[in-house]
């Protein structure tokens, strides 16, 4: 490609660094902007007065002493325990990607392994889910969780998250496993393994990069919602989303507004670091199932 | 595979799918043809020294029993679908007999909730897939043209809008439109109207929206390009070149066809994810001025009052406008798979 680049000729090149220009500004700066400003006071994040004061930090200079604070974070974590919500969200997490997982493992190999019709029949019955709104699916919950008293515990959220999240895992590590050549498991077999031991003993160990990339969309997936955790989970229980917008609808009296800002940098901070790591299985992950059609 | 392997292979998702996907489904078709008991009304006789009178109260423990005996409420058939609420069809008619162009006709209708809703959502839709595709194309060619070491960091940043939580991504954009964030400054600055707010105009606010709903698609479309542009034929351009194709002639006869089965992929995610567009409509309190279906959901679910039949036809009608979309997915997987 460093051939062809050479030959390009001024205009293209120049066409090329203004698109990347423009859209690396549109990307990034939102989000530096938006942390920049979680270390200053109200008046300079909403500056009346000129926006520069949000970069200078002039009235935050003049109302805590220094450049920089850290009032708005000791008010979310602290004053308003969003540490609270940052434990919940980091539980139903870990077990939404645990069990999603698991299930989505075994029923995925079996998908990719039946060469009857049903099979077929399931994946698009599964790609049909997919395609349902979360937010359908809570008025259908609703009801039911009232009356068995299930509403407001984090398990009922973790097994709605696992539930929701099924079609799409299912789809994923079907074309992972679709990859693994099926003589593996079919020789192992004719040594005398069942099923279960061939996929527990022959696949389970080639699978993980496939399952690895499958778990960071469901932890996106469950890391993300609002739809479902807003109104399924009690207040004690709430995630961090529901959390950040709770601060935007009861605490809007001065200073509070940067709870909401210094939680919502919060919330970015473990997203920037997955992507930081894990990026080329992102990509992989977001092509897998349309480069192969 | 054995079919009884598959079997128990499969129980344990299938069983989540069919209770937490495909029950509530057929839960909320159900609940969306009943509404809740009318409360008991109770005739009750006092007399007193000067006679004795009829007044009706409320039976409050009458009307808890019967709620709690039967949950669903009364069976009304359409009658939810119909109200006002909905399809209004009584409103339709009045409004189609008294108003006499269709701009009229439109815009009465645009303050019938449901109409309101749809309007934006299939707005929102039709408007954000096509900039998404062609955002994310330029995007992938621009960064395939790019130095090798500079990709992996400009991959980086693309990926942020996408990833981030889109409550919390709306967020960031609507405090810096806010009139006292930068661009809501710049924008008074450029307009020249220092009372200019995006949040009080209606045309500003749809704007916004659709504005944050291509920047968090973008890099969707973007990455899945990009993967395509990796397997374009490097003799086939060659040959091209060769016959005296210049650049854009080769974009537009090698590159663009190799990606066109790509481009029906994006368009159909993109169809899908967009007609639920919600969350962005709770950052921005855009509700005055723009809903959508899953907004007006989770609107009646919410709050002290939680409509549930109202939400259950809400529900149901999303649900057809989704099938609606996907049919076109439906009959091409179908057909991928009879080719097989």
């Amino acid at each position: 490609m460093s051939s062809k680049a050479q030959r390009q000729p001024a205009v293209v090149t120049f066409f090329v660094v203004a698109v990347l220009a423009i859209w690396m500004i549109l990307a990034a700066f939102p989000f530096l902007w938006t942390f920049w400003g979680s270390f200053k006071v109200e008046g300079d994040f909403f500056s009346k007065a000129n926006w520069a004061n949000a970069l200078s930090g002039t009235l935050t200079q003049a109302e805590t002493g220094g450049r920089f604070t850290g009032d708005g974070y000791y008010g979310a974590w602290v004053q308003e325990e969003f540490w609270r919500a940052a434990l919940n969200s980091l539980i139903v997490c870990v077990f939404v990607v645990t069990i999603s997982l698991t299930l989505g493992t075994l029923g995925g190999y079996a998908l990719a392994r039946s060469t009857y019709r049903y099979a077929f029949w399931f994946l698009l019955a599964a790609l049909i889910f997919r395609a349902m709104p979360p937010i359908t699916l809570v008025s259908g919950y609703l009801p039911v969780f009232f009356q068995w008293n299930l509403w407001g515990h984090t398990a009922t959220t973790i097994i709605v998250l696992v539930a929701i999240n099924q079609p799409f895992t299912l789809w994923m590590l079907h074309s992972f496993f679709k990859n693994i050549p099926a003589e593996l498991d079919e020789s192992a077999m004719v040594d005398g393994c069942t099923r279960f031991q061939a996929f527990r003993n022959v696949i389970i160990p080639v699978m993980w990069p496939g399952v690895i990339t499958t778990g960071l969309f469901s932890f996106l997936l469950a890391y993300n919602d609002f739809a479902v955790t807003a109104m399924l989970l009690s207040k004690e229980n709430q995630t961090m989303i529901p959390k950040v917008a709770s601060f935007l609808g009861t605490t809007q009296t001065k200073g509070n507004v940067m709870f909401a800002v210094s939680s919502v940098v919060s919330v970015t901070a473990p997203l920037f670091v997955m992507i930081l790591f894990f990026q080329r299985q992102i990509v992989g992950g977001l092509t897998a199932g349309a480069v192969k059609g | 595979m054995k079919h009884k392997s598959f079997f128990w292979f499969v129980l344990p998702s299938a069983l989540a799918m069919l209770l937490f996907i495909f029950f509530p489904i057929v839960s909320v078709i159900i609940q969306s043809f009943h509404v809740e008991h009318e409360q008991v009304i109770r005739n009750v006789e006092t007399c007193d020294l000067f006679g004795c009178k009829q007044s009706t109260t409320i039976d409050q423990e009458a009307t808890a029993a019967l709620r709690k005996a039967k949950p669903l409420g009364q069976f009304a058939g359409f009658e939810t679908y119909l109200d006002r609420n909905h399809l209004a069809v009584s409103d339709v008619k009045s409004t189609w007999t008294a108003t006499n162009s269709w701009r009229e006709f439109g815009s009465q209708m645009l303050n019938l909730p449901f109409y309101k809703a749809i309007g934006f959502t299939l707005t929102f839709t039709f408007v954000v897939t096509p900039l998404v595709i062609i955002l994310g194309f330029a995007i992938a060619v621009a960064v395939n043209s790019a130095t090798k070491a500079l990709r992996g960091p400009l991959i980086f940043f693309s990926l942020l809008p996408m990833m981030i939580t889109p409550l919390v991504g709306a967020l960031i954009l609507f405090w810096m439109v806010d009139a006292r964030g930068i661009i809501g400054a710049a924008l008074q600055y450029l307009a020249g109207n220092p009372e200019l707010s995006v949040k009080a105009s209606t045309p500003l606010m749809w704007i916004m929206l659709m504005v944050y709903g291509v920047w968090h698609a973008a890099p969707f479309a973007f990455i899945v390009y990009y993967a395509g542009l990796q397997t374009v034929s490097q003799d086939t351009l060659e040959a091209a070149r060769v016959d005296g194709a210049n650049r854009w002639l080769q974009i537009r006869h090698v590159v663009i066809p190799h990606l066109l089965p790509l481009t029906t992929f994006i368009a159909l995610m993109q169809l899908m994810d967009n007609f639920r567009v919600f969350e962005p409509i709770v950052s921005f309190s855009a509700n005055a001025h723009a809903t959508s279906l899953s907004w007006a959901i989770f609107n009646d679910l919410g709050g002290e009052t939680r409509q549930l039949s109202s939400a259950a036809a809400t529900s149901v009608l999303t649900i057809i406008g989704v099938a609606i979309l996907l049919s076109p997915v439906l009959v091409r997987t179908w057909r991928d798979f009879d080719r097989k």
